[in-house]
């Protein structure tokens, strides 16, 4: 690799992907746009590193976990992300830090404290998932920083390395499999590489190198002077196509326009499923326009009436936002894919793909979320969610169009939502049935000593071919006493509702029970609070000590 | 580190983990490529069963980088694998016999190339009717191996005569081995027509000998090394040899280095599995749930071949008894043909799924009886004669489990809890609690006698370093760490003094496969023979300096200490040196005791049994069959520990795997044949967060009973089996529904599975 003076780029716009790893900044003078980053770390033509292993290629293991940072917001310090190098590609980590397990020691065998936490618990058994674990367990420990306000005082350098729960263990990684271990070392290690005595990175340095990247990708972009908010004009800012067919559009009119010229070009964001396309699928894309780097679609905004999330805020983000106003969505929320996942996922992504079996929809159709779709030539226009899905893994998107923002009610006071799903797994695993249901209710016209259901809305998914509203089982609730009753008529509606398919992760049969059941426990957990009605939030003890608390 | 203690008994790190912790640890994919290498990728049957007629390889061939495309036609010698019953081909010729199946190669100039041709290739197939279950192999008599029956008593005649009868039938699933290292192989052409192969592999000697007959070598042209494996479990201990034999045949055709690493849903659609097995049972009991009589049929589905499926099934027949001794029973075991993958060892080895059985029906005879599980097992256990031998006719001479149950009947708070438990059923409406303790008593040893021999070798270089070659391979399961701790302690010196390169077929001939838990045994055992060879002679050669008796020469903490003088370790091995004496030596074990007659199915096929229990509590969602584990307490016997660090991790580690056996691991074939899940999107092993806080494990006190090194106990494959309290847990949560009444539920516990039985109950 070159070692390339960043502030001194100013030629090859566009093609050349530059990144900064272990002190310095590396370049990559002719990226291919289908390689993924776990081979470039790899390959003897690239970074010929192979600490970072191979488990899946498909972003289920995490045996290929590295840590990036991106500079995002200069004001504050740097979001470390552990994301699975199997399935992005190289030329999206232009313009990040990288780190690689091989990163972490100081030299003359000094271990990071996350690595000597490992060893001291023997948290290595065959070894070969270790070095996922090891970047997972450092992203933690570089996001544990200490939120007091004298930290912030002392500006981006806040502590890192402090105290982890066992839960914010587990969180971390949820991404990573081990085969030997039973994972009890690498949970007690996750708590004990904290104690140890800390190090940091050189996180001064490298945000000053990730902000001459960012000022030389425009100012190649524009050949124009350092300045980049005057250079402010989109078409001027992006690079044009370039010659490896890879587009990073840092505005929304540049994207459209490159959409609208470049139909056939692979929009990707997190590549979190289009990366298995290229690793399982063996398709290969002439040329790509990642959204990620487009301004417009990375903006959480919430109004008086609406949460709007741009398309490219990663799933992680987009569930705490979510999260934020509905707090009953938080376990769920953890349950979605792994955390390298929601790390390098977008929300955008995930409702843009299609799936059947896809998280999101459920949740978002039941909250009644639109989408906003642009196009360069026809504008913006907003759809329901539920509307944009037309058949298997088809959706309503124009070829030329993008999805750029979802848009979520707010919460009313009358309203009551859930949502659930169901899996053979707890943690990272695609759900069988996933249901979102969302009601309201009203004391008015009410006969008995119960509400009315006024509103209804449910979303399913693992039950047809598209994400869809259970609309003949909304219309046996609305206008219906809040009941037992009325719940157990849903309960059989639903599961008549449906023609689910019996495959790898459920029946049909289990797949109508628990639309079904799901709807009871819904009942079940309005009405009797006292009740344990679920596991998926119970932390789990032996009944003897749960009555010693 | 304290030189002067012994390094047998303590919790060292595992020789590898400051280099896997920081990325130095290299797998054979990690190595660099020499110039010129080149790269494999299969070429699969899309179809379960049919004639093959033609491959064509137009598209392919013409792809800008494919070398070269290899079938069974290419094959320079003997077109089958040299496995044991050699019913199994290289490669798909005129038959294809599963989904999956190798029919031949791709060789391309990069691993991307050589996969996208592989999908290229197309084989006229016309299709065959495929046999794709247990019932269907049963129905049509296909077997690979003739069914096998073991009779002891009068098993009907008790039968009849029982007071209490149950008969039914239950199911387990199989298991992918889910090593987090796919399976990979690079074959290195070396002069004179010889070859060098890196193989992830549990068996470097038996890949010597695939590939030596394959290429029709002699097997001293044929090198295999495998420094570790990133897990083998099992699934590397024949399938390995399959990707060597053809990165070797890829080699010899072409001349170049040729490395093959299967990509993981590749490895999933090829490679074979645990055994998912069918059992149907009568038994016979008397009213405090004590057995009079039983009768079980096996089936298990052994795929296309018959690899390790004698022994597999035959190891399900040893433990159906698990601790309990069974005065009548007959078991009869058939070994099914189908056409999916050839399944294969995996950890425990049959074991697990025999124990399945006879856990099943304690379960079953408590709930009928409404009696304690625990207290009908206890009733059940091996006692003194005549209620210590075992149906294949070995007594049980070592049996801690009346004691060891109590001790974690105690320990684990189980009666406490199993009344809180009971309470908490009748106040809660959809969550319910089960709890359950289930022992383990696993044999060790292979069943074939042969292969319980190994050799090694133990070097002493004149600046005191000392390394160990022997024929067991690491994979993680710490055996070059106690290797290397038994060695030291040998010696007198500190842990770090002692090194493990890599397992060698050129170092040690004729290795056993590293499996049935006996690494450790077999070759550290070996290894301290060497070592104390090499010792002996310094002790002569000090003895005789000093002038004094030879055992009164004590090595400990890097010194050689007579009653005269001390002198470092290095300074004496100088001076032996100098003065012609022999620095290394061979060693040689064999385990005593052992004799099995296969053809009477008696004899004494194992040295000792390896036993534990668990206690586990689980909690269940009614609604939805979802389940959660809260609480696992373990006592397990590993005899005196060589690294306790170590052998705790094995038993967490097999348990753990062993709970996502039953419980989330499901392996669901196509109506076509076609394995759908084949990677961890769709099939699921446990995470961290499956795992409960409580996870305790003690390990008991006690030393074997047998002579074997350092008075330890192997440890791989038992605890595996603990798991089976986790199922009868569950089974004693759906029970809290409708007590007393039978219900059915298979493995793997699903959330699906669960509910259908909390379904029977409610019916």
């Amino acid at each position: 690799m070159t070692n390339q003076d960043a502030s001194n780029h100013h030629t090859s716009p566009g093609a050349v992907i530059r990144f900064w790893r272990g002190g310095r900044v590396h370049q990559i003078p002719t990226p291919n746009p289908n390689q993924t980053l776990l081979e470039y770390l790899r390959s003897p033509e690239g970074l010929n590193a192979r600490g970072t292993k191979e488990g899946c290629a498909e972003g289920d293991c995490g045996a290929c976990t590295v840590v990036l940072a991106e500079l995002g917001d200069e004001t504050k310090p740097l979001k470390f992300r552990a994301i699975n190098s199997c399935i992005r590609f190289t030329h999206q980590i232009d313009g990040c830090a990288l780190w690689t397990v091989e990163d972490l020691s100081t030299g003359q065998g000094l271990l990071h404290p996350v690595q000597q936490a490992l060893l001291n618990s023997h948290g290595s058994q065959c070894g070969f998932c270790t070095p996922g674990f090891v970047m997972s367990l450092f992203a933690l420990y570089q996001n544990q920083n200490d939120q007091s306000l004298q930290a912030q005082d002392q500006g981006n350098l806040r502590a890192r390395g402090e105290p982890v729960s066992r839960e914010q263990a587990v969180a971390a990684l949820s991404g990573n499999l081990c085969r030997c271990t039973g994972y009890r070392p690498i949970l007690d290690a996750a708590q004990a590489m904290t104690l140890l005595p800390k190090v940091e990175q050189p996180e001064g340095a490298i945000k000053a190198a990730l902000l001459a990247l960012a000022k030389a990708t425009a100012i190649a972009g524009t050949n124009s002077d350092d300045d980049i908010k005057a250079n402010a004009n989109a078409k001027e800012l992006a690079p044009a196509i370039d010659q490896q067919g890879i587009f990073h559009p840092s505005d929304l009119a540049t994207l459209l326009q490159q959409r609208r010229d470049h139909p056939q070009a692979q929009l990707i964001a997190g590549a979190t499923d289009v990366g298995l396309w290229v690793t399982k699928q063996g398709r290969r894309f002439e040329s790509v326009i990642d959204v990620t780097r487009t301004k417009e679609l990375g903006h959480i905004m919430v109004s008086a009436s609406h949460l709007e999330i741009g398309a490219a805020v990663r799933l992680e983000e987009a569930y705490q936002a979510l999260v934020n106003v509905r707090p009953q969505v938080a376990v769920f929320a953890r349950r979605f894919a792994g955390l390298p996942v929601r790390q390098s996922g977008t929300l955008g992504g995930n409702l843009a793909n299609g799936s059947p079996i896809g998280d999101s929809m459920p949740l978002l159709i039941s909250l009644g979320a639109s989408i906003r779709l642009a196009s360069a030539q026809r504008g913006p226009r907003e759809m329901a969610l539920e509307d944009f899905y037309l058949g298997y893994r088809r959706t309503a998107l124009a070829l030329d169009e993008v999805l750029t923002h979802i848009l979520v009610p707010l919460p009313k006071v009358e309203e009551l939502s859930r949502i659930y799903k169901v899996s053979k797994r707890f943690e990272d695993d695609i759900s069988a049935v996933c249901i979102g249901i969302h009601i309201t209710l009203s004391r008015q016209n009410s006969t008995t000593s119960n509400p009315t259901i006024t509103s209804a809305r449910i979303g399913v998914g693992g039950m047809a071919a598209i994400p869809s509203r259970a609309r003949k089982t909304e219309d046996s609730l609305i206008g219906k006493t809040f009941s037992h009753e009325t719940f157990v008529k849903a309960k059989e509606s639903i599961s008549r509702e449906f023609e689910p398919l019996d495959d790898m992760r459920s029946s049909a049969k289990y797949r109508r029970q628990m639309a079904g059941n799901l709807l009871l426990r819904f009942w079940h957990e309005i009405t009797q609070p006292h009740q344990i009605n679920s596991l998926e939030s119970l932390d789990a003890k032996p009944i003897v000590w749960m009555a010693q608390e | 580190m304290d030189g002067a203690r012994m390094m047998a008994g303590h919790s060292l790190a595992h020789e590898s983990a400051a280099a896997q912790i920081t990325g130095q640890a290299q797998y054979v994919d990690d190595l660099s490529e020499l110039k010129g290498t080149l790269f494999a990728a299969p070429i699969c049957s899309q179809q379960a069963h049919g004639l093959l007629s033609a491959l064509d390889i137009t598209e392919a061939s013409a792809m800008p980088g494919v070398i070269r495309i290899i079938q069974a036609s290419d094959l320079p010698a003997d077109p089958l694998l040299a496995t044991f019953v050699h019913d199994e081909p290289i490669f798909a010729s005129t038959r294809v016999q599963h989904v999956g199946q190798v029919i031949g190669l791709v060789i391309a100039q990069d691993v991307n190339t050589a996969r996208l041709a592989a999908r290229r290739v197309k084989a006229q197939i016309d299709p065959l009717a495929p046999i794709l279950n247990i019932e269907q192999a049963l129905a049509a008599k296909s077997w690979v191996l003739p069914p096998v029956s073991m009779v002891r008593g009068e098993p009907d005649l008790a039968l009849a005569t029982a007071p209490h009868r149950i008969s039914g039938q239950t199911t387990v699933g199989g298991q992918e081995h889910f090593y987090l290292e796919g399976q990979v192989a690079y074959a290195i052409p070396q002069e004179q027509g010889r070859i060098f192969v890196h193989s992830s592999s549990q068996h470097p000697g038996e890949v010597q000998h695939w590939v030596a007959h394959a290429l029709n070598l002699p097997m001293h042209w044929v090198t295999v090394e495998t420094r570790r494996m990133g897990g083998g479990f099992g699934g590397k201990e024949t399938q390995a040899g399959h990707l060597a034999v053809w990165a070797a045949i890829a080699a010899q055709l072409t001349g170049h280095p040729v490395k093959m690493r299967l990509d993981r849903d590749e490895d999933f659609m090829i490679t074979g599995k645990r055994h998912n097995f069918l059992a149907k049972y009568e038994v016979g009991f008397d009213p405090q749930g004590q057995i009079q009589a039983l009768k079980v049929m096996l089936a298990s589905q052994c795929g296309f071949s018959a690899d390790l499926s004698g022994p597999v099934n035959d190891r399900a027949m040893f433990h159906l008894d698990n601790g309990y001794f069974l005065a009548h029973v007959r078991i009869d075991s058939f070994r099914c043909k189908t056409h999916t993958q050839s399944n294969t060892a995996f950890r425990g080895f049959g074991g697990p799924q025999g124990m399945f059985v006879i856990e099943t029906i304690m379960g079953e005879i408590a709930r009928k009886l409404g009696i304690d599980a625990l207290l009908v097992r206890r009733r059940n256990l091996y006692g003194s004669a005549p209620r210590n031998s075992t149906p294949y006719g070995m007594v049980v001479e070592d049996n801690i489990l009346p004691q060891l149950l109590s001790s974690l009947e105690h320990s684990s708070q189980y009666q406490e809890r199993k009344r809180a438990s009971t309470a908490w059923n009748a106040e809660q409406t959809h969550i319910k609690r089960g709890i359950a303790i289930t022992p383990v008593k696993f044999g060790i040893s292979f069943t074939a006698t042969q292969f319980n021999q190994a050799g090694a070798l133990v070097q002493v270089y004149t600046d005191g370093s000392v390394l160990v070659h022997h024929g067991g391979t690491e994979m993680g399961q710490g055996l070059h760490t106690k290797v290397c701790q038994i060695v030291a302690d040998a010696l007198g010196l500190p842990f770090a003094q002692v090194a493990i390169s890599a397992s060698d077929t050129s170092k040690i001939a004729n290795a056993s496969a590293t499996a049935a838990s006996a690494g450790t045994d077999l070759n550290a055992r070996a290894a301290q023979v060497a070592a104390l060879e090499i010792r002996n002679r310094l002790a002569d050669f000090a003895a005789q300096l000093d002038r004094c008796k030879p055992d009164e020469v004590k090595f400990a903490s890097g010194l050689i200490t007579t009653p005269v003088n001390s002198r470092e370790f290095v300074s004496l091995v100088q001076a032996a040196y100098a003065a012609r004496i022999q620095l290394w030596s061979d060693g040689f074990y064999k385990t005593p005791k052992i004799h099995y007659d296969k053809t009477t199915m008696q004899g004494r096929p194992f040295y000792y049994f390896a036993y534990g229990a668990a206690c586990v509590e689980v909690l269940i969602d009614t609604l939805s069959g979802e389940h959660k584990i809260c609480g696992i307490d373990i006592l397990h016997d590993v005899g005196t520990s060589i690294n306790p660090a170590i052998d705790i991790g094995q038993i967490e580690g097999g348990f753990v795997q062993g709970m996502g056996w039953l419980t989330t691991e499901e392996l669901v074939w196509d109506g076509k044949g076609k394995l759908s899940t084949h990677a961890p999107s769709t099939y699921k092993i446990p995470t961290s967060g499956d795992i409960p806080q409580h996870f305790r494990v003690d390990l008991w006190p006690e030393a074997n009973r047998e002579d074997n090194v350092f008075g330890s106990k192997a440890v791989g494959e038992p605890p595996f089996m603990l798991a089976l309290a986790v199922i009868e847990a569950l089974r004693d949560a759906v029970s809290s529904i409708h007590p007393q009444m039978a219900f059915v539920l298979n493995a793997p516990a699903t959330p699906s599975e669960v509910l259908n039985a909390i379904e029977q109950l409610r019916a």
